[in-house]
């Protein structure tokens, strides 16, 4: 059976030239970093490269790449990490409903320990309305946490407004930019940014390293309590492989990046033109424009997004819908619905994110297998009888039971 | 039992079936059954509640991860395709509000039921035609037999007559009934375990499931909690205070902390004493009063019932001659039901019988047959 991956936003491969690179520090190279011997000088040497490295992708200093074992931890140590150490200046943080879990919780959890948190709408397009953040912004805000680009739309945010009105005001402005890291420029310096998380698995690099810049001058109490590793931020001795790994990966995606834009760019309308033009009542979720160049989120109104997914996936097409979660069960979206995307268009959602890896026949075998699904489920669904026999509006919730 | 040789007798497709996992003993042989059988098998479970932390409260486990663990263990044992889907807003409108309205409104509700006839032959069928399944399976302990004569499916006792589940799947529509297979049918639950050690399924010696699965330990108090939740949702029933204990006159004996945290028959922790043993004799909403009496009075001499459904005739023109069957161990009783407006239908039973419930279900067997069955009113 063929096997197309189309889930880049969930985890990338691992990129041949990074297992290359990465290789020898899980074989001869074992030094402990902070050993003062011939062994840990080494490793000390080449996590120092990582460093300049990643630094060169964001535009930054080496002394403003703190590495973290994911971007989880990133997140968790940007925001607590910000929040602690400002405590005395303020408890309000402004965040937006569709933020990754690991912004979200954390956001959450924080609400729980005494910090007010705002959490901001989006338009149905997934766009921020600046005017709603400038508003939420309080004497006692002390942070701003928005991310770069949305997982499941891929929309992107105007960060380098919501940079500058974060300036204006004196506010810490950390943002997620998981998604965004590696697949477009990011200049942290021109966008404004104090606080920036990134992680490995989604640019090729593998699981289990990540990254998050830390603005000069921006103080973080740390999660991990140890060591003086990583300038007494973040303890624990370091995953030299994962580390050297993420270098090389910003390397090449800082090397790679203009024809990558063009080659996913190019992939991705043909699959949404593609899958427009022969599936009716299939609509794109997110600004069309304002798009990492990977991502295209589509619902296929009438038909059970996660049975699309399972049929994709009898045919050794994967893609996803919402984000994966760890018992693999897909959770309804909660990006969709604070787009304001209605009830059965967000169940039958279908995000397709693409990689490096894929090629235009790979989207011309998804173009072949996806319509014959969906008209499929929609042949099933007595919904689409009824929708495309007049009556137009016909809903889930209005029907009395959500079928899905 | 459908056997692949008459199935495959046209094709050289093995026709495929979707079974229901949960990760337990019953579901994971009837996994390996199916799969040794030569059908195409693909394992699904059901994610029905919210287990995760958040801003729900957790109120229990119901497919926890231990049991999505240990369906997926099993599957890759048999090496079979297994997914897990998200029910939990099906389930939730369609069992856990059904339960907690039930006891609202003073009935005993049957969870179990309505997850099968909702969730596993409505929702998960449709999921599971939707994967280009020919069948859908589960580790009840139940058979289906087509009746050339008459011209439908049946749906018969399990041969364990210790482990029969026949009566929480009475709702069973023709059509369901078509695509269903119960590879446990003709089995007992030794065979079953002995079947799981010969499979080398890690979940040979689990235990069985009890309680009600999102409401483990302690089900009033969930009930107040989720009634609480949802207060502010405008929702028809609501948690009414304590009120007060009477007898069959009018007596009050005593005050009730809660009519939901009561069942008919109940004797124990009722907090009130005269001469003789009282028991819950009825439970009255309305007046938000517990009746309690002697155990003489908990026999009755028939019942209604509602939403009645048939399975092995369309319809009964005159009263039935059958064995009726109050509650899941109810040994049965004999009984003629008669059909009366509103698909309603009175059973007489043959004796007075102890502690009709409305809410349970009340279903009617002649041998291994369910004929069919109803909810008890009253």
């Amino acid at each position: 059976m063929k096997r197309i991956y189309f889930d880049n936003n969930a985890t990338t491969p691992i990129h041949p030239e990074v297992f290359d690179a990465m290789l020898p520090y899980l074989k001869d190279e074992f030094g402990n970093p902070s050993s003062i011997h011939w062994a840990g000088r080494n490793t000390r040497k080449v996590i120092d490269e990582a460093r300049e490295k990643v630094a060169r992708l964001l535009n930054c200093d080496v002394g403003e790449i703190i590495f973290t074992s994911c971007g989880s931890e990133g997140d968790n140590l940007a925001i607590k990490g910000l929040v602690e150490s400002k405590r005395d200046k303020g408890n309000h943080i402004i965040t937006t409903k569709v933020e990754h879990p690991a912004v979200l919780t954390t956001c959450k959890y924080l609400a729980k320990t005494g910090f007010d948190v705002t959490f901001l709408d989006v338009d149905n397009q997934g766009m921020l309305d600046l005017d709603q953040l400038k508003k939420a912004i309080t004497p006692k805000t002390i942070l701003i946490t928005i991310m770069f680009a949305n997982n499941e739309t891929g929309v992107i945010f105007p960060i380098e407004e919501i940079g500058r009105i974060a300036k204006e005001h004196n506010i810490t402005f950390h943002t997620d930019a998981v998604q965004g890291v590696g697949k477009v420029p990011i200049d942290v310096k021109k966008l404004n940014i104090d606080l920036l998380t990134l992680s490995g698995h989604k640019l090729y690099a593998p699981k289990g390293v990540g990254a998050i810049y830390v603005k000069r001058g921006v103080r973080l109490v740390p999660l991990i309590h140890g060591g003086h590793q990583e300038r007494n931020r973040r303890g624990g001795t370091e995953n030299t492989a994962g580390i050297v790994a993420l270098g090389k990966a910003c390397e090449i995606a800082h090397r790679d990046m203009e024809q990558e834009i063009k080659h996913l760019t190019a992939l991705r309308d043909r699959l949404e033109k593609g899958l427009m033009g022969k599936i009716p009542h299939a609509r794109l979720n997110g600004h069309p424009k304002n798009r990492i160049p990977n991502t295209a989120n589509i619902s296929f109104e009438f038909a059970e997004g996660e049975s699309i997914l399972l049929n994709l996936d009898m045919k050794g097409i994967a893609a996803s819908s919402g984000s994966a979660c760890t018992s693999g069960t897909l959770e309804p979206s909660h990006v969709l619905v604070a787009m304001g995307v209605s009830m059965e268009a967000s169940h039958s959602s279908v995000r397709f994110s693409l990689g490096r890896g894929n090629t235009v026949e790979d989207v011309d075998y998804v173009l072949e297998v996806l319509p014959p699904i969906v008209e499929k489920m929609r042949s099933m669904s007595p919904l689409y009888s009824a929708a495309t026999g007049g009556a137009a509006n016909i809903s889930f919730t209005e029907s009395g039971s959500c079928s899905h | 039992m459908k056997t692949v040789n008459s199935l495959q007798s046209f094709t050289n497709k093995p026709k495929r079936v979707v079974v229901a996992m949960s990760g337990g003993v019953d579901s994971s042989v009837a996994a390996a059954l199916l799969r040794e059988q030569g059908y195409d098998v693909i394992g699904i479970s059901m994610q029905l509640w919210d287990y995760t932390e958040g801003e729900r409260d957790r109120f229990g486990s119901c497919c926890s991860l231990d049991d999505l663990y240990d369906a997926r263990r099993v599957a890759d044992k048999l090496n079979i395709p297994f997914y897990v889907v998200n029910f939990e807003e099906a389930f939730s409108k369609a069992v856990v509000d059904y339960f907690v309205d039930g006891y609202l409104k003073g009935e005993t509700p049957n969870p179990c039921l309505k997850c099968n006839q909702i969730l596993k032959f409505e929702v998960l069928l449709k999921r599971a035609l939707e994967l280009d399944a020919d069948f859908l399976a589960t580790g009840h302990y139940s058979r289906v037999k087509y009746d050339e004569k008459r011209k439908r499916y049946l749906l018969l006792r399990g041969k364990d007559a210790s482990k029969d589940q026949s009566y929480f799947l009475f709702t069973m529509t023709q059509k369901q009934l078509s695509k269903i297979i119960f590879p446990l049918g003709d089995l007992t639950k030794i065979d079953v375990r002995r079947l799981a050690q010969k499979y080398g399924l890690n979940v040979a010696e689990k235990k069985d499931s009890q309680e009600i699965c999102f409401a483990p330990e302690d089900y009033p108090s969930f009930i107040a909690k989720y009634a609480g939740n949802r207060a502010d949702n405008g929702s028809s029933y609501k948690l009414e205070p304590a009120g007060e204990i009477v007898d069959l006159n009018g007596n009050i004996l005593g005050a009730h902390k809660g009519l939901y945290k009561y069942t008919i028959g109940q004797r124990k922790g009722l907090g009130v004493t005269r001469g003789e043993p009282l028991y819950v004799l009825k439970i009255d909403a309305k007046n938000n009063q517990l009746v309690v009496g002697p155990e003489d009075d908990l026999f009755s001499k028939g019942l209604i019932a509602k939403e009645a459904h048939w399975i092995g005739i369309p319809f009964p023109d005159s009263p039935l001659d059958v064995i009726a069957r109050i509650r899941y161990r109810h040994k049965g009783i004999e009984a003629k039901v008669a059909p009366l407006d509103d698909n309603r239908v009175e059973v007489r039973f043959e004796r007075p019988e102890k502690s009709v419930t409305p809410g349970q279900a009340v279903v009617f067997y002649k041998g291994d047959e369910v004929i069919g069955g109803g909810w008890i009113e009253k």
